[in-house]
């Protein structure tokens, strides 16, 4: 088992290289300190003033938030090992069997009589020569062939179940009893964050995903990171930045029920956020994206990555919906490819800046299709689907295999035989450092699979 | 015209008479005749975040009127834990009508809360349960940005706009607001649904419908063309049966999934259930789109369905037999363990914290006893105790911003509302998904900021230019300017700790000693941001 050893950093370099920082930041405090004004332009604190002087948001954080004596102890905090982990979310259940497709099963084409991928289409999928990848998943297929993707074509759970919400709850709090308040990555987040620190868990969509739901440090959900000001009409400096720290003061108030202590912690945390972002404006990515709105988040995920942001747990949701009980091929070549591109140029992008040794990305759905498809040319929902974890340090072997077609659960569903679980701990223990005891319940009874090269 | 002049007449009609009334509330200003002038003799304040004046009129004005107190602000109390069943026996003042509103409708307009309080509890439930007649719609008309009429069946946003402005000026708020649970109760999405009319239409259902039997509004949002095209009830074939409506009608309508310690139903039940549905189509072409929806029973199996029933089912308390379509919702709402879902999904939308068993059950058997009616339920709910002294409630974002549009007295002018309703996380008529919104995650540092820009439109109207508007009084001291930010939303009451850090704000927006050209636009930020930042406090994010 990893140690649990949280408060220290783990990778010598990173911390050198944040020490510096912090000292470099350290030197700038007088002569900002002695009663110069703020600078010009609404809302922009001393913080986020100093953190654009030093360069590193990261380290001035860490500065202007902790009591000197905390100053380099938090920053090493806020560091833990500086690995990322992305998940990414393909909402509606995915169809595996369209992803990575059986078409060297005889029973395929006939389960599928409108929706089955040809013979020759794609391209073969090396570990499974039976299944082949559908055309849209190219890139992923290309990264698979470099030993970046590692992929579970049948992952699941006992006693499969098929409500979307009941499942993919399961999935975002890690554990199969419904109920539990915190997410699977909010629990790591609660047990190596830091209180002062939102972008440990970012949510890049417009709402808070439920996997980085925590007890009580602070995450952070941002649509788009480059555009994140509060304007107000009519209000600008002086009046600004005291009217900036009013509203932050409504957030640090005790809270005595609990939708208080809801809108006291957003009202924190947003009000943190608003400062932390300040310095976060245009840029060009070192690699093209796709021109859409799920590249746009990636490719400022990176950026944010590049700058050395603390950002520990990262969430977004693929574009477009996957719950096709009609007429799927119509949208599911299309909004697999919008993913797929996307996740090729973030890949790409992060090898430019040398920063893919610590990013991975775990990519998961609530659950698989059914195997026969329905007479509105699409699939009801079914129990064994499909997940990725993807990265240049992912092990890139298959986990599990295609569990065939001639066999199926007593709904009628794929059999599962790798468990969501499992690869969350593995994940957790082998890319996170963190035991997975206390995290995942159960843990010490779920298989590992090798994740992590 | 004639109509609107006649309406407005009344109005100001009304508003004399309750200005001249001691103790009620003293605006907005009422036309007075010239020779009339209001003087102040003094104010009294009982606590509930409005200062009430003591006036007379006179021939000649008031040399000195004297300064308008700061409201006595509100000693937080902790909320009460779950109370038994029964009726709220404690004070109806402006506080708890205001809190009645913020629940059951969108809020008070200017000057309401005072009139329902004085109405008592149950007259003031009523006047909501029980409205008379068609809703009328009081208050200009609502635009988009280039001044013309909404097109809600068909523009972007402009549906929201439609039924914000219904929220923002009915006469009837809580059959907006029920058609509102129910919306999300039901919840359909354009994003599957072909027209918006179909949406719109459908919301239709829920206004008619919201305070009659459960059991027909289920059977009419079974058939009702924007579900049959959200959970393909209208691809559902006997040959080729379509679960999705019938696995929802059975986990978010009205049974709930994962009840303890016995399931509602099985995956067996909800494939039953399915072929009992099968039979709605509709037809489709280039000029109509989808439309002439139907029950064709060519399309209906007649096989035996055994739904709840035999030993696939949890709860075996039906025959195998040849179900109808619309016997299907009934079987659901036949169900032993419908009842207290519908009553606890029902609570949920106006008191945050779960009933008691107690209360559960008596809503329950309130329920059953009266044939599926939703409206003695509502009624019982919005009388309880724990409605009044429970923990506040984080209001969805367009009961914000629809209330906040109420107490600054403006009407749906601008086209924002769409697309700052869609940020701050509840575009109407696009709900996330079939479970409706997560009523649980309103607030993070996403939808926080949306609300603050909800504000900032808001305010766009009203606020005081600091650079090229009329000068702003130079000399306005610290507690005159909230008292007049305070008076621009209506008064709405404050807990004590954010009107002092309001207070603190006021008194520190600038330095002291400010250049005389300084004096004028200081003030007028200030004003500006005293405004944002109560709109944007925890006391109007609660309700």
């Amino acid at each position: 088992m990893p140690q649990r050893n949280h408060n220290c950093c783990s990778n010598y370099t990173r911390s050198e290289m944040l020490r510096a920082s912090a000292a470099q930041a350290g030197k700038g405090l007088p002569a900002i300190e002695t009663g110069m004004p703020l600078p010009a332009g609404t809302g922009l604190s001393r913080r986020t003033f100093l953190s654009r002087s030093a360069g590193l948001a990261l380290a001035v954080y860490g500065a202007g938030k902790l009591p000197f004596a905390a100053f380099e102890d938090g920053i090493a905090h806020a560091a833990t090992n500086g690995r990322i982990l992305v998940s990414v979310f393909f909402d509606g259940g995915i169809d595996s069997m369209s992803v990575l497709a059986p078409t060297g099963h005889p029973q395929y084409a006939g389960l599928r009589p409108t929706l089955a991928l040809g013979p020759t289409e794609g391209t073969a999928f090396a570990e499974d020569t039976s299944l082949r990848w559908h055309p849209s998943a190219s890139p992923l297929a290309t990264l698979h062939g470099e030993g970046k993707v590692s992929t579970f074509p049948a992952i699941g759970y006992t006693s499969p179940n098929q409500s979307h919400f009941t499942s993919r709850h399961f999935y975002e709090i890690g554990e199969l009893e419904v109920g539990a308040r915190t997410g699977w990555l909010g629990r790591y987040i609660d047990r190596t964050g830091a209180d002062d620190n939102p972008l440990q868990g970012l949510s890049l969509d417009g709402s808070l995903s439920p996997s980085i739901a925590t007890a009580s440090m602070p995450v952070a959900a941002v649509d788009d990171v480059t555009d994140y000001d509060m304007y107000t009409h009519g209000v600008g400096d002086p009046v600004a930045a005291p009217m900036y720290n009013s509203f932050g003061h409504f957030g640090d108030l005790p809270a005595d029920s609990e939708p208080m202590g809801q809108v006291r912690n957003a009202t924190a945390q947003t009000s943190d956020l608003r400062e932390l972002l300040a310095t976060f404006e245009g840029f060009t990515p070192p690699v093209a994206y796709p021109n859409t709105n799920f590249g746009e988040k990636l490719s400022g995920l990176a950026e944010m990555i590049g700058r050395g942001m603390p950002l520990s747990c990262v969430t977004v949701s693929a574009p477009g919906g996957y719950d096709t009980h009609s007429d799927q091929a119509q949208s599911f070549g299309n909004n697999l490819g919008r993913t797929c591109d996307a996740i090729y140029a973030f890949q790409r992008d992060l090898e430019a800046r040398g920063e893919d040794d610590r990013v991975l990305m775990e990519v998961w759905s609530e659950f698989g299709r059914r195997p026969d498809e329905n007479g509105s040319a699409g699939t009801d929902h079914g129990a064994a689907g499909l997940a990725f974890v993807i990265g240049t340090r992912a092990a890139g072997e298959m986990v599990g295999e295609f569990p065939g077609l001639t066999s199926f659960d007593h709904d009628d569903n794929l059999l599962w035989n790798s468990d969501f679980r499992g690869m969350y701990c593995s994940l957790f223990e082998q890319w996170l450092e963190e035991d997975a005891e206390g995290l995942i319940p159960g843990a010490s009874g779920l298989p590992r699979y090798t994740l992590v090269s | 015209m004639a109509e609107v002049a006649q309406l407005a007449r009344k109005r100001r009609k009304r508003k004399k008479k309750r200005k001249k009334r001691p103790g009620a509330q003293q605006q907005p200003q009422p036309p007075q005749p010239p020779q009339k002038y209001k003087h102040v003799l003094g104010y009294t304040d009982p606590g509930d975040g409005l200062v009430r004046e003591t006036v007379e009129w006179r021939d000649t004005p008031q040399p000195n009127p004297p300064p308008r107190p700061l409201p006595t602000p509100q000693s937080p109390q902790p909320p009460a834990s779950p109370q038994p069943f029964g009726v709220y026996q404690g004070p109806f003042g402006r506080l708890q009508a205001k809190r009645l509103l913020d629940r059951a409708g969108f809020g008070a307009r200017r000057g309401e809360a005072v009139g329902l309080a004085q109405a008592g509890l149950q007259a003031a439930v009523q006047s909501l349960t029980r409205p008379a007649g068609a809703a009328q719609l009081t208050g200009p008309a609502p635009h988009d940005d280039d001044g013309n009429p909404l097109a809600p069946a068909d523009r972007w946003g402009h549906d929201h706009l439609w039924w914000l402005d219904r929220m923002v000026r009915s006469s009837q708020p809580l059959v907006e607001r029920m058609a509102l649970v129910f919306h999300d109760w039901f919840a359909t999405s354009n994003a599957g649904v072909e027209r918006q009319q179909h949406m719109i239409d459908q919301s239709n259902l829920f206004r008619a419908g919201c305070l009659g039997s459960f059991l027909t509004l289920t059977v009419n949002v079974t058939k009702d063309p924007a579900m049959l095209q959200w959970l393909n009830g209208n691809e559902n074939r006997k040959n080729a049966p379509n679960e999705n409506y019938a696995r929802e009608l059975m986990e978010l309508f009205t049974l709930g999934a994962d009840r303890e310690p016995t399931p509602a139903y099985t995956e067996n039940d909800i494939r039953e259930a399915a072929k009992g549905l099968t039979g709605w189509r509709n037809d489709w072409s280039p000029e109509l789109g989808s439309h002439n929806f139907r029950f064709d029973p060519n399309r209906h199996s007649t096989a035996n369905k055994a739904i709840f029933s035999g030993p696939s089912s949890t709860f075996n308390v039906n025959p195998a037999a040849n179900w109808n379509w619309d016997d299907v919702p009934r079987l659901c709402l036949e169900h032993p363990l419908h009842a207290s879902f519908f009553v606890e999904k029902l609570w949920s939308y106006f008191v945050p914290q779960p009933p008691s068993a107690d209360t559960r059950d008596a809503l329950a058997s309130i329920y059953k006893s009266n044939a599926y009616a939703i409206r003695p339920v509502v009624e019982a709910i919005l009388m309880h105790p724990d409605l009044y002294l429970g923990p506040p409630m984080v209001k969805p974002p367009v009961v914000f911003t629809a209330s906040l549009l109420r107490a600054l007295g403006r009407g749906v002018d601008t086209e924002a509302w769409a697309w700052l309703g869609d940020m701050a996380g509840q575009q109407l008529f696009w709900p996330p998904n079939v479970s409706g919104w997560d009523d649980d995650r309103w607030l993070d540092t996403s939808r926080l900021r949306a609300r603050w820009l909800t504000v900032t439109w808001a305010l766009e109207e009203s606020y005081f230019d600091p650079w090229n508007g009329p000068d702003y009084d130079p000399a306005e001291e610290r507690d005159p300017a909230l008292e007049k930010a305070l008076e621009a939303l209506d008064y709405p009451p404050l807990r004590v700790e954010h009107h002092n850090e309001l207070l603190s704000f006021s008194g520190n927006a600038f330095p002291a000693s400010l250049a005389s050209w300084q004096k004028s636009p200081y003030r007028a930020m200030r004003q500006n941001a005293l405004q944002q930042l109560i709109a944007i406090s925890p006391d109007l994010l609660l309700g």
